[in-house]
């Protein structure tokens, strides 16, 4: 591994080599800012004005509904890179993403429910964005669904990289046809173009949290794809002197 | 080309024509799926006009994906499918073919029978023109997106209940703004931006769905 090309961890077995040389220190990351945050959110930040305590669910709920949304859009990425350009790594590296990206879409849904009955008085409405965010979990579900079901591997990441790209170009288009169709939710309060409306704790505590997600989901989605890999190629020899150095 | 779309298109219309009871079974469905409303939500005419634009859709929607999973499957069972896609015409246009035969055996007839179920949940006229135009516009999608499942499915041992979960979420827009069109005649608007919508997601679908489609059968058959 002399020189570093844009493709060398495309290699499962350096792949392998890379997470875990990698992973502690994702964990470490993760647990380190997720108890900064915590700390700032339920502390430091001031109550809310209107909301009382009841807001400060949105320090897991947001980086939770952020994440579900990158992941699926980094999922239909490595699922398009795997099938064209035949990267095995990379489609094992997508259906490593949906799991996670998933389990982020229902805790964002989860959270939301506990944040709206407090502050709406009542667990569910079908407003646009619980909606759509409602819609990305069945997208999840549906893709998920496809690939277990296919018993042919490359079959089930090739079909699975189509799904995952139609679903990708039509995320836009469900997203402002429910838009469109009903909307109750409180307008956006980080957007990129107007300043914050926020306290700078409250803030800070939230991107710490997101931080704190995105290591997570690296570590997680890298052990998930270093199990793939290794099952898949568990003829490979790399698998064996794998095996045979952490049996030492 | 537009032979191979001919050929393709009037052979899925003779199958049809041959298994006339198996073709209408979408159709009855359909109505016995709309009827079952009254008996569950209550006979009250007022409630029933408020829900009858969604109820007609979302079993057309039913119909549609029941009925499109058989598309490919036989095809592919047979071992026609294989040799469609080795005639060396474009799998796109083989698609489309099916899709557009699927519509005209299964679509169309949904469109013919909606004013009848209509009726059955007391719509007023203006409300059944415009769930028809809607119809007309909105079950084409399905058929195209339907074709999509089938192909991504196909060959699979749940095959059936999958392709509903993957293309139902798809053809949401087409929902909303299908039922919304009748929605807004009710409420005393026009409804031609709905319309509007969903032509152009007949010709955003028409656009995707059929290369995807072939994408998917190329793989499965690999």
């Amino acid at each position: 591994m002399n020189s570093l090309r844009w493709s060398t961890f495309a290699a499962p077995s350096r792949f392998y080599a890379l997470v875990n040389a990698l992973n502690p220190w994702l964990w470490a990351v993760a647990i380190g800012l997720a108890l900064a945050a915590l700390y700032i959110g339920f502390f430091v930040a001031p109550v809310d004005a209107t909301q009382g305590n009841s807001y400060r669910i949105i320090f897991i709920h947001v980086p939770a509904a952020w994440l579900s949304m990158v992941l699926y859009l980094a999922m239909a990425f490595w699922a398009a890179i795997g099938w064209m350009l035949n990267a095995r790594m990379a489609s094992m590296l997508a259906r490593a993403i949906a799991p996670t990206g998933a389990m982020f879409t229902f805790v964002a849904l989860w959270t939301g429910s506990f944040w709206g009955k407090p502050t709406w008085g009542t667990w569910w409405v079908w407003d646009a964005r619980l909606t759509s965010e409602l819609i990305l979990l069945f997208l999840y579900l549906g893709y998920i669904a496809l690939v277990s079901s296919i018993d042919d591997v490359v079959r089930g990441d090739k079909s699975g990289a189509v799904l995952a790209i139609v679903g990708a170009v039509n995320v836009p288009i469900i997203y402002f046809s429910v838009v469109w169709w009903n909307t109750l939710h409180q307008g956006a309060t980080i957007s990129a173009t107007a300043a914050p409306k926020m306290a700078q704790t409250m803030l800070l505590a939230m991107l710490l949290m997101t931080l704190s997600f995105w290591a997570y989901a690296f570590a997680v989605v890298f052990t998930r794809a270093q199990a793939l890999a290794v099952e898949r190629e568990r003829h490979a020899e790399w698998v064996r002197s794998a095996a045979g150095k952490e049996l030492q | 080309m537009s032979a191979a779309f001919a050929a393709v298109y009037t052979r899925e219309l003779r199958l049809a024509l041959r298994r006339r009871v198996e073709a209408l079974l979408p159709v009855v469905f359909f109505v016995v799926a709309v009827s079952l409303f009254p008996v569950g939500v209550g006979p009250e005419p007022q409630t029933l006009r408020v829900i009858a634009a969604g109820v007609v859709w979302v079993c057309a929607l039913l119909a549609s994906m029941l009925s499109v999973a058989n598309l490919y499957a036989l095809d592919h069972a047979d071992g026609s499918l294989e040799q469609m896609l080795l005639s060396g015409h474009p799998p796109t246009l083989i698609a489309s073919a099916k899709a557009a035969a699927h519509w005209t055996i299964t679509g169309a007839p949904l469109v013919l029978a909606a004013p009848l179920i209509g009726l059955l949940l007391d719509m007023s006229p203006a409300a059944l023109a415009t769930l028809v135009a809607a119809l007309l516009l909105g079950t084409p999608i399905l058929s195209l997106l339907g074709g999509m499942g089938a192909a991504l499915t196909l060959g699979l041992r749940s095959a059936g209940v999958l392709l509903i979960l993957l293309i139902l979420p798809l053809s949401i827009p087409a929902l909303i703004f299908g039922s919304g069109a009748v929605g807004a005649v009710d409420s005393g608007i026009s409804a031609s931006g709905h319309f509007s919508l969903l032509g152009a997601l007949l010709i955003l679908t028409a656009l995707i769905a059929p290369p995807a489609t072939a994408m998917a059968l190329r793989i499965a058959l690999e």
